[in-house]
């Protein structure tokens, strides 16, 4: 008993001695990024940050896109952080109702190309990324089967039981996947619905459930749905982490029906560090980040000009013209949407 | 009896007892009080949606969440008391062992075990109710195993064998004398198994599927994804009534029986006999039914392209991409967090244990259950809202992750050293103050080395709740100091074999670092001789 | 030595003390006898001061020591069932009244106690592993080790059988000769209270009903229930007054005055009940070798030096 009491004080000490070492920033000299669980910066991209502008980046991130956004709405105007980062098309409207941002139109906005210009001052575009339907190349390759190619297909009774969407309820994918059906078929959305309940679409909670669970394409996955709603980065990342070299990726994105979200960032309110925050937004947008953004959280750079890795450029897609829908319609119709999608697919 | 004047030990009852209630004050009231307020109050007026409260889907939603909380905790209870007589009342080889190995399913995190269970469970059970009752059996066992296994230790043999004499095979001796004694420690296991099969979200969401909705869940989106803090708070408010009866009840069930008053416990034996067989058969089923969907993980986290490797492990030293630190960092974060979280459990929950052992301070053992009860969704932003300003600007800092993980395991301690404190018979402490040993000594010498096993079990559990614990953490955690679970939750995000396969190791070391310190924990505590 | 003034001690309505008031000597060992439920051990754990009267004083050695708490009155208390510590051994166990010695002196007392007690050698055994006889020696060993100036034992031969009981019992009472103690000993046992108080106090009901030596008390019980609970059960009416007959005082011979309904030998002595024809029943004690069996007639004859007036009228 003493002896496992010795034990814990000496844990104790040392804990206390590095949080109190970790505890040391706060105001000027550091900089407070709040963002969702996919965010990710490469380690020197960082310190290049931090060497750069003197500053040090502490990173809160918990929660996906909405929770994100629903943290700062509830803090809003005595913020966690001095940049919020993660607000996409479908949660645009509701963070700028919320009041959540300064006005900021960084410099360096001008290298960002036009199809990615920002709809209000108070925030800037980082990155896009678009949700596309993917298949698993294998499974239908030893079924002699051609893989669905269009939205609509999905609906064909020779793939019927393959799919496995996310709840738009409930995830980010889930929701850009209904509302790039709502922008497809903006009065038929339902019956496409309606059939895809009869052909047994499955639906699960969240993109982990769905992709690293149900669907056979995922490596070390137990599913055995061989489509699913994910990314059109996805079969990249399962080349990249494949841990051996590989030809082909084992899955594909189809092009149709994918929906383009951008990334936006934005000054808090209320920021404790305003200058580091826009110091923050202007790194975002330069080159080197940029660059780091496909190898780090599997989304495209915004800016011009900027190379994508080769792994990209094989296996994932970028498709031309995906689908899209104003941040003002989807903030007006989504619950509703939602709603009436549940209705018709679980219940 | 101790003290000079009964002023002064009423003094020092209140400053003990103030202890917990203020930690309770201070990080559980006022965040729960500050989120209600936001959600509820405007313009200075309380606004509650009943219509919420009476709507067709919150019943449904309720009623779920009641019987599957019910049926769980009858079915741990029903599944891990063979397994606790076994650890409990007989020694052998590997005993210690078994009992650490039984905190794995503990602390794995939901999302792992959840993806185990769907690589072995029967295409037939999934997105059943089923799937999520016999999970919820798999986390909770252990709540079973240390909190009734402790008390176990020291109740008497001698009323079991004078049921014996008098003709009771063993059967009934077990049913008719062994488990009414029983019932105190019964009744707490039960309240714990009971709350977080109530308030289960990962398993519900994952396993069940979104057929199953129970009023966590409901809580979780309602505040956290779709942002209407109305019904939220409402909701919240519905499940800490429930919540609050069912610990009233379970109170209740303890206080009838007064609890194996003995000067002497029985201590462990070996197996004699038949007993050989019945307690090889009872120990073994039970840990490869336990064992079942960790082998399945362990079999992930070795699988490499070409066959099975070490690589995934290797690979938790070198930095990755999903995480700002090297994963084995987080590793060392959590441990560190996990024994400060428990530190601050036993500091705050000893002295809650030592009033809840008295005589009227059944109250507050049943207080110390709320936190578990409340809504983790609700709670983080509670968090969020309250902890802003000086002196308790701690919403950034890392030492919210400890005090949330300390809150969720401080009723383990409480609810295990308590009815270990209450079976201290009043007459050792009464032949010890006689021959003329102060309170304190009485409590050093006599008290403290007859509940040391309780303590050694309580530090345990506190350990394994904190290292485990995700609901309220992922709220409060920092990116430059990532916890295990957090860890593993990035892993999963993304995409590619390197990716699971690190998840699943980390999941691996995770559980084998808990058995580790679970089995130094146990050697610590025989090393200092008496043991019962 | 110790004085018990006006002790009450009340349970909600109840009182388990009622207006109890006791004087034991230096020196002396005073038995507390009485039937389950009379206040004894309540009032052996006022003196020990493990129970706070509601009302009255307890004074040891003339001083006041009702607000004292139990661990500094200097009592030593010997429980029934022992009560050792599990978690020690017996030497550790008789140790742990002798804080602030030092090892060597420590030992050298527990080896000297543990002799006194006749369990030499026995330091190192485990608690668990011990007999009812020999645990309950260690508790006395252990309440002796810290040299009380009073000695408290409740019940201390319950537990155990015959021979070792009278054993134990001639051990105790030359211990206490020995060591000078002034001792309280709690029984429900008249026999036991008998072999070892100088002076007997019956108790019934929270209240003192005697104190007297055992010689005055079966001479002149106070009343009829004391009669009673000594085991003179012959109550009569004598020319309108009650009187109590001691069984040794009712000689039987055959005759015609009643029959022997039970007969009972308790080692030397003979105890036998008789229904009188006039339907009164006696009993009567022998020490005979022969004697009448059930069913005989016999005459009853009352030797008057065994009558005993009883000085208050008591419902039988």
């Amino acid at each position: 008993m003493t002896r496992l009491a010795t034990v814990c004080c000496k844990v104790l000490a040392a804990l206390l001695a590095v949080a109190a070492a970790g505890c040391g920033g706060g105001g000027e000299t550091e900089v407070v990024l709040v963002t969702h669980d996919s965010f990710a910066v490469s380690k020197d991209v960082k310190a290049a940050f931090e060497q750069e502008t003197g500053l040090t980046l502490r990173i809160l991130q918990a929660g996906d896109a909405g929770e994100a956004l629903n943290r700062a709405l509830l803090t809003a105007g005595d913020p966690q952080g001095d940049v919020l980062f993660g607000v996409d098309d479908s949660l645009l409207s509701r963070a700028l109702d919320g009041d959540l941002f300064d006005e900021y139109r960084s410099p360096t906005l001008d290298a960002v190309e036009d199809a990615y210009a920002p709809p209000d001052d108070r925030v800037t575009p980082i990155d896009h990324g678009e949700v596309c339907v993917n298949i698993d190349r294998g499974w239908f390759a030893k079924r002699g089967l051609h893989p669905p190619r269009t939205l609509v297909e999905l609906t064909l009774p020779r793939y019927r039981g393959l799919l496995v969407v996310e709840n738009p309820a409930t995830s980010s994918p889930g929701l850009a996947f209904l509302l790039a059906t709502v922008a497809q078929y903006p009065d038929r959305w339902q019956g496409f619905w309606r059939k895809l309940r009869v052909n047994g679409v499955r639906v699960v909670d969240g993109w982990e459930e769905a992709y690293t669970q149900q669907f056979s394409g995922a490596a070390g996955s137990p599913g055995k749905r061989p489509i699913v709603v994910s990314y059109a980065t996805s079969p990249a990342a399962e080349v990249i982490f494949a841990g051996k070299p590989l030809e082909t990726s084992p899955t594909a994105a189809i092009e149709d029906g994918c929906f383009r979200q951008v990334e936006y960032a934005g000054v808090l309110r209320g920021a404790a560090n305003d200058e580091g925050a826009r110091k923050l937004i202007d790194f975002m947008l330069s080159e080197l980040f940029q660059a780091d953004v496909p190898g780090s959280m599997f989304v495209y750079p915004v800016r011009g000009g900027v190379p994508v890795p080769e792994a990209f450029e094989l296996h994932a897609i970028r498709p031309a013209d995906p689908l899209t829908l104003p941040p003002e319609e989807i903030e007006a119709g989504r619950d509703a949407w939602i709603d009436e999608w549940t209705a018709i697919v679980l219940r | 009896m101790d003290g000079d004047r009964p002023a002064l030990r009423r003094t020092a009852r209140a400053a003990v007892a103030g202890v917990p209630l203020v930690f309770l004050a201070v990080f559980f009231v006022w965040p729960l009080a500050a989120i209600l307020e936001r959600s509820l109050v405007e313009d200075g007026r309380l606004d509650l949606p009943f219509d919420v409260l009476v709507a067709r889907e919150t019943l449904d939603v309720t009623w779920f969440t009641l019987w599957q909380a019910t049926a769980s905790t009858a079915l741990t209870l029903a599944a891990g008391l063979p397994l606790t007589w076994a650890l409990a009342r007989f020694s052998f080889p590997g005993r210690r062992l078994a009992e650490a190995l039984v905190l794995i399913p503990f602390v794995l995190p939901t999302i792992v075990v959840a993806t185990a269970f769907l690589a072995v469970l029967p295409d037939a059970l999934e997105g059943t109710v089923w799937a999520i009752l016999v999970a919820h059996v798999f986390f909770n066992v252990a709540v079973v195993v240390y909190l009734v296994g402790a008390f176990w230790g020291q109740l008497d043999g001698r009323v079991s064998d004078v049921a014996a004499t008098l003709g009771a095979d063993p059967a009934r001796r077990f049913l008719a004398v062994t488990v009414p004694l029983l019932q105190p420690a019964l009744a707490a296991a039960a309240a714990i198994v009971f709350l977080f099969s109530f308030t289960s979200f990962g398993v519900i969401v994952i396993l069940g599927g979104p057929g199953y909705a129970t009023l966590e869940a409901e809580i979780y989106n309602q505040a956290a994804r779709l942002f209407d803090l109305r019904t939220a708070a409402v909701l919240a408010l519905l499940q800490l009534a429930a919540v609050t009866a069912a610990v009233a009840v379970a109170g209740r069930l303890e206080r009838r029986l007064g609890g194996g008053r003995t000067a002497r416990s029985t201590p462990r034996r070996r197996p004699a006999g038949r007993e050989r067989v019945v307690v090889t058969l009872v120990v073994a089923v039970s840990l490869a039914l336990l064992a079942v969907p960790v082998a399945a993980l362990v079999e992930r986290s070795l699988s490499v392209p070409g066959g099975y490797g070490l690589d995934h492990f290797r690979a938790l030293a070198r930095e990755t991409p999903a995480l700002l630190v090297t994963p084995w960092h987080a590793v060392v974060n959590s441990f560190l967090f996990a024994g400060l979280a428990a530190a601050i459990a036993l500091a705050v929950g000893l002295p809650a244990a030592a009033v809840a052992a008295g005589r009227r301070g059944g109250w507050l053992g049943m207080l110390v259950l709320l936190p578990l009860g409340v809504s983790a969704a609700m709670l983080g932003f509670g968090y969020l809202l309250a902890f802003d300003e000086p002196p308790l600007d701690l919403r950034g800092s890392p030492w919210l992750v400890p005090l949330a993980q300390a809150l969720v395991a401080m009723p383990f301690v409480v609810r295990t050293v308590a009815p270990a404190l209450r079976a201290v018979d009043d007459r050792l402490r009464e032949a010890a103050a006689v021959l003329g040993a102060s309170p304190a000594r009485v409590r050093r010498e006599i008290v403290l080395p007859l509940v040391a096993p309780a303590l050694g079990a309580a530090a345990a559990i506190a350990f394994a709740v904190a290292l485990g614990e995700f609901g309220a953490t992922v709220f409060v955690a920092r990116a430059d100091w990532p916890t295990l679970p957090v860890a593993i939750f990035r892993f999963l995000g993304r995409p590619g074999a390197e990716n699971v396969g690190q998840a699943m190791a980390l999941a691996v070391t995770l559980a084998g670092l808990t058995v580790a310190v679970a089995l130094a924990a146990a050697r610590a505590r025989a090393g200092r001789g008496w043991r019962p | 030595m110790i004085r018990v003034e006006a002790v009450r001690v009340a349970l909600g309505p109840r009182s388990i003390l009622a207006d109890l008031s006791l004087e034991v000597a230096a020196g002396e060992t005073l038995t507390l006898l009485g039937p389950s439920g009379s206040g004894k051990s309540t009032l052996l754990r006022v003196v020990a001061g493990l129970q706070q009267p509601t009302s009255g004083r307890v004074l040891l050695d003339g001083t006041d020591v009702t607000p004292v708490p139990a661990h500094r009155r200097g009592v030593g208390l010997v429980f029934q069932d022992a009560v050792l510590f599990p978690h020690r051994d017996v030497g550790r166990n008789v140790a742990f009244g002798l804080a602030g010695a030092g090892k060597e002196e420590v030992d050298r007392r527990v080896e000297a106690l543990l002799e006194l007690v006749g369990l030499t050698g026995f330091a190192r055994r485990a608690v668990g592993t011990l007999s009812g006889g020999e645990a309950q020696r260690v508790a006395l060993a252990r309440a002796l080790a810290p040299a009380p100036r009073v000695l408290l034992l409740d019940e201390p031969l319950g537990s155990l059988d015959g021979p070792l009981r009278d054993r134990l019992q001639d051990d105790l009472r030359d211990l206490f000769a020995r060591l000078g103690l002034t001792v309280v000993h709690v029984t429900h046992d008249v026999a036991e209270a008998f072999a070892l108080g100088r002076r007997v106090a019956v108790m019934r009901e929270g209240r003192i009903a005697q104190v007297a030596t055992p010689q005055e008390l079966w001479r002149h019980p106070a009343d009829a229930w004391v009669a009673g609970f000594l085991g003179m059960r012959n109550i009569v009416v004598h020319d309108g007054r009650r009187v109590v007959v001691r069984p040794e005082a009712v000689q039987l011979s055959p005759g015609e005055d009643g029959t022997v309904v039970t007969a009972e030998r308790r080692g030397p002595s003979v105890l036998i009940g008789v229904r009188c024809d006039d339907g009164r029943t006696l009993e009567s004690v022998t020490t005979a070798l022969e004697h009448p069996a059930p069913g005989d007639r016999v005459r009853v004859a009352i030797d008057p030096s065994g009558v005993i007036a009883l000085d208050t009228e008591e419902p039988a």
